[in-house]
């Protein structure tokens, strides 16, 4: 009898309501957080981007390696060729990156194109990623966490961009010289390019776009008065696999 | 009552058990060399596989795949037996949740050899991620372990709870097909890889186990029926082949389906990939592989629809063994490599999985083929006692 009446306190209802109200906690904030991250995505956190002028970056010549090099000596990215190869920034030609975009002997297929992560808006990495070791920081960076990692790889299938490596054997005795301001990593985990979040926090630039003689623009796409901004405004622009949705924030000049 | 025991009892004469002796001794072999190769693998990293920066997953989630199949397909007997009473089921249901449990097992041992850091795995559940599809299958798969582990726990060493057994049945019916639905929709929600992203893989999955399911229990009714007192019910066995048949036929069917929807619309992002599966022999190891399967594939779905073949007890075996390898091709290496061939930066390279690779994976069936062969002895044991002393049996003899 007593259970049925609504309202009373009873022991049952007592762990009823508790559980529920526990419950709807968590909903909200999970929901709420979902929200306020859209909204403060769109306001005052700034959302960094990238622009490669391909044209410009291939009359660089033996200069266009500097991007992957400075980047490699940053982030500590061992030197392995073959199959077990760790890549975060590389060059690709044009015909392998864009293959819808180009005909075959066109100027443009034998182009070289820097090829790196796009933190996309929509990443699929860290949508499939079952211990949130891959996750979007509030500034659109995509990060990977080296410690949280289990190296199941599914973020690697995931990926329209073929941009996640994973460490098939242990990375040490590969990396020459060691930068120690930057983690090395462990067998078994995967990693990417990070946009250099580590010198972003500082008030610097990635060093890619440092080392790419002005080919390079970075800078936050929220603002509409930024360098990133207004050469998007005024030129013509490509993203990888555009139509699937992920929009990427690495942008192509052709 | 003693002396009806021994009379009621059937003998098992010592060959068998030596035989059984020989046949857990081999396993155990394979089972230790595996665990060396494994030891292998943990010192020096997964580098010692086949798989790299192209094709990242291989031999090990093919495995995987494939068993989360046989495992679903248990389906097939628990359904008509518990829920319709097809007493010709009886003895088969009992061996197929014994086989869902080694085939879990062996899925779960497949995902942890996988990892690179497996001693990490307690943050799946400590770091839960709850729009990734691989969490859930986690969960769907511990799930049907259990609830078959009671099942046929239950049933063998005689804790069977009526009430709480039914509702393991019923749960156990709708989560073995989840199991296989959540699997395929690791890969088919990826919008990275054409070859995968289509919503016809989870209905292909389930045709796929179903027939392999079915084979597996003929193959092993066959055996059984040679090596051990146990008979099982021919009826039984026929309908087995003939679900055989009509998951084959299905199969066949949706790949079909997947075939011209991929080839006639033409969309780069998938034909690529059925491109180099389909025609690219001389390129590539998989494409004389994918022929092999199919026909395979066709050849004994001929043999199991036509009733003539599918009754020959000889021929049924035969077919039911073609349709496992063809399965466990196309649901293992053939689903897989493919997905990263070419690359999403238009690569090629060929995937061969290593002597490690070969040997750990063989370990992980060795173990499977251990924990079945220990479930049915008891299995066995159970169904024989339970037969001798049911009423009819008595009262035959007695009469006798």
């Amino acid at each position: 009898m007593a259970g049925k009446m609504p309202g009373r306190i009873t022991r049952r209802n007592l762990v009823l309501g508790t559980g529920f109200l526990a419950i709807s906690i968590a909903l909200s904030d999970k929901l709420v957080g979902k929200a306020l991250e859209r909204f403060q995505e769109a306001s005052n956190n700034p959302r960094w981007g990238v622009v490669i002028d391909l044209v410009e970056f291939n009359r660089l010549g033996d200069g266009m390696r500097d991007v992957v090099n400075a980047c490699r000596a940053e982030h500590n990215i061992p030197v392995i060729e073959g199959k077990d190869r760790i890549e975060w920034i590389w060059l690709m030609r044009f015909s392998n990156v864009f293959p819808d975009s180009v005909v075959k002997g066109s100027v443009f297929a034998e182009m070289l194109v820097p090829v790196m992560c796009n933190h996309c808006r929509n990443p699929p990495c860290v949508k499939v990623c079952p211990t949130q070791a891959t996750f979007k920081r509030r500034d659109g960076i995509v990060q990977q966490d080296y410690h949280r990692c289990i190296g199941c790889r599914y973020c690697i299938a995931a990926c329209p961009y073929d941009a996640r490596s994973f460490n098939w054997r242990d990375p040490r005795p590969y990396i020459n010289p060691l930068n120690e301001n930057y983690p090395t990593r462990t067998v078994g985990v995967v990693e990417k390019c990070n946009l250099c979040a580590e010198r972003v926090d500082g008030g610097k630039i990635p060093v890619c776009v440092e080392a790419s003689q002005g080919t390079f623009v970075f800078g936050d796409l929220n603002r509409l008065d930024s360098e990133i901004s207004k050469v998007l405004k005024s030129n013509v622009f490509i993203r990888r696999k555009d139509h699937l949705g992920t929009e990427p924030k690495v942008y192509y000049l052709v | 009552m003693s002396l009806l025991h021994k009379s009621l009892l059937p003998k098992s004469p010592s060959i068998r058990t030596k035989k059984l002796g020989i046949w857990i001794a081999l396993l155990a072999i394979v089972a230790i060399v595996g665990l060396l190769a494994y030891s292998q693998q943990l010192v020096k990293g997964l580098t010692v596989t086949g798989m790299g920066r192209e094709i990242a997953w291989g031999l090990y989630v093919s495995n995987f795949t494939f068993l989360v199949g046989v495992a679903a397909s248990a389906v097939i007997l628990v359904l008509p037996y518990h829920i319709y009473r097809a007493e010709e089921f009886r003895a088969l249901a009992l061996i197929g949740e014994s086989v869902a449990v080694s085939s879990v097992v062996m899925c779960i041992l497949f995902v942890l050899v996988d990892l690179g850091r497996i001693d990490r795995i307690a943050y799946v559940v400590r770091y839960p991620n709850l729009t990734s599809v691989m969490f859930f299958d986690l969960i769907v798969l511990s799930g049907y372990l259990a609830m078959n582990a009671f099942i046929v726990g239950g049933k063998i060493f005689k804790f069977e709870n009526p009430s709480l057994l039914k509702l393991s049945v019923y749960v156990s019916i709708p989560w073995a097909i989840s199991i296989h639905t959540v699997t395929a929709f690791i890969y088919s929600g990826l919008i990275a890889r054409g070859f995968w992203n289509s919503a016809i893989l989870a209905p292909r999955f389930l045709a796929s186990a179903f027939a392999s399911g079915a084979a597996i229990m003929i193959i092993l009714s066959h055996i059984l029926g040679k090596t051990s007192p146990l008979s099982i019910d021919r009826r039984g066995t026929g309908k087995l082949s003939e679900i055989a048949a009509f998951a084959m036929v299905s199969n066949m069917f949706l790949l079909g389906v997947e075939i011209f929807t991929v080839f006639y619309s033409a969309n780069p992002e998938e034909i690529r990939h059925f491109t180099y599966l389909l025609f690219g022999f001389g390129d590539n190891v998989y494409s004389p592989l994918w022929w092999i399967s199919i026909s395979a594939g066709i050849a004994s779905t001929v043999l199991l629809i036509t009733p003539s073949t599918r009754k020959n007890e000889i021929v049924l075996f035969l077919a039911s063994s073609i349709v496992l390898v063809s399965i466990w091709l196309e649901k293992g290496l053939l689903l897989i490599v493919p997905a990263y061939m070419p690359s999403n930066l238009g690569l090629t390279e060929e995937y061969i999985p290593t002597p490690v690779e070969i040997l750990i994976t063989s370990g992980i069936w060795a173990v499977g083929l251990l924990i079945l062969t220990a479930l049915l002895k008891r299995v066995v044991k159970t169904l024989v006692l339970e037969e001798a002393f049911s009423p009819q049996r008595i009262k035959t003899q007695n009469r006798n």
